[in-house]
């Protein structure tokens, strides 16, 4: 499992939403690859991931990767982060 | 670990309950803040606000919680933060997480190296009631406290 999680610079949002959404996969026992990106870095390494983390404002950014794209409007929220990623893998 | 938030606020950094109209202001302030305790040039408080009117809101990452910054550049010279709370909050135009009463301004010199930072700062910024103390605090002292 890949994931990606993506925001404009690639040095906040994105670095915070990677770290919070690995305690969430820990704490679920599922083994995935989480790498933060800018959107263009997103745009040009991620077709591979299977899931796009991202903030609402900027899902429109990433509209046609083929991963799914999650958007996760408080970077804090673990409850939210384990919902939403729970519900995406099935 | 969250000894490095403190130390990632250089003198200079920490601004309490500041007046501002709107995001810009909020963005000059904690771009000032980050210029005065000597992380970046001015430059880099365009590189911010550029950032935000090229994408948006998308920096208020939690309710009431704007992190303003740049990419890394050669207008970083240290990796640093900078701490402001607003005495009004401000709608920066989040659909879920405005209006913003505390904006954290970042500055990083690359990529990877401020990554310990991070996961210091989302430890105090998760913790609602360490968020409120910072919230109401007009002494910098407190603030120095709550987030040691």
């Amino acid at each position: 499992m890949k994931i990606i999680a993506v925001c404009g610079m690639g040095i906040g949002t994105s670095v915070l939403l990677k770290m919070n959404a690995e305690k969430v996969l820990e704490a679920l026992g599922i083994t995935a690859e989480v790498q933060a990106a800018d959107i263009s870095k997103a745009k040009r390494e991620g077709h591979e991931a299977d899931i796009i983390l991202t903030t609402p404002e900027l899902v429109y950014q990433l509209e046609g990767m083929p991963g799914k794209i999650i958007p996760i409007s408080h970077v804090f929220d673990l409850i939210e982060i384990r919902e939403k990623l729970s519900a995406a893998l099935g | 670990m969250t000894m490095q938030v403190n130390a990632a606020l250089g003198a200079g950094a920490i601004l309490l309950q500041q007046n501002a109209a709107d995001w810009l202001e909020c963005f000059k302030l904690a771009g000032k803040a980050l210029v005065d305790s000597h992380r970046v040039t001015e430059t880099y408080i365009h590189e911010m606000i550029s950032a935000f009117e090229e994408l948006g809101p998308y920096m208020v990452i939690a309710p009431g919680i704007a992190l303003a910054h740049g990419r890394p550049s050669a207008a970083v010279i240290e990796t640093g933060l900078s701490l402001i709370t607003l005495k009004e909050p401000v709608a920066f135009g989040s659909e879920s997480n405005d209006p913003v009463r505390l904006v954290i301004g970042l500055a990083a010199v690359d990529h990877d190296s401020h990554l310990d930072l991070m996961a210091a700062l989302s430890q105090i910024l998760m913790d609602e009631t360490k968020v409120n103390i910072l919230l109401q605090a007009d002494k910098e002292a407190l603030v120095r406290q709550t987030l040691s």
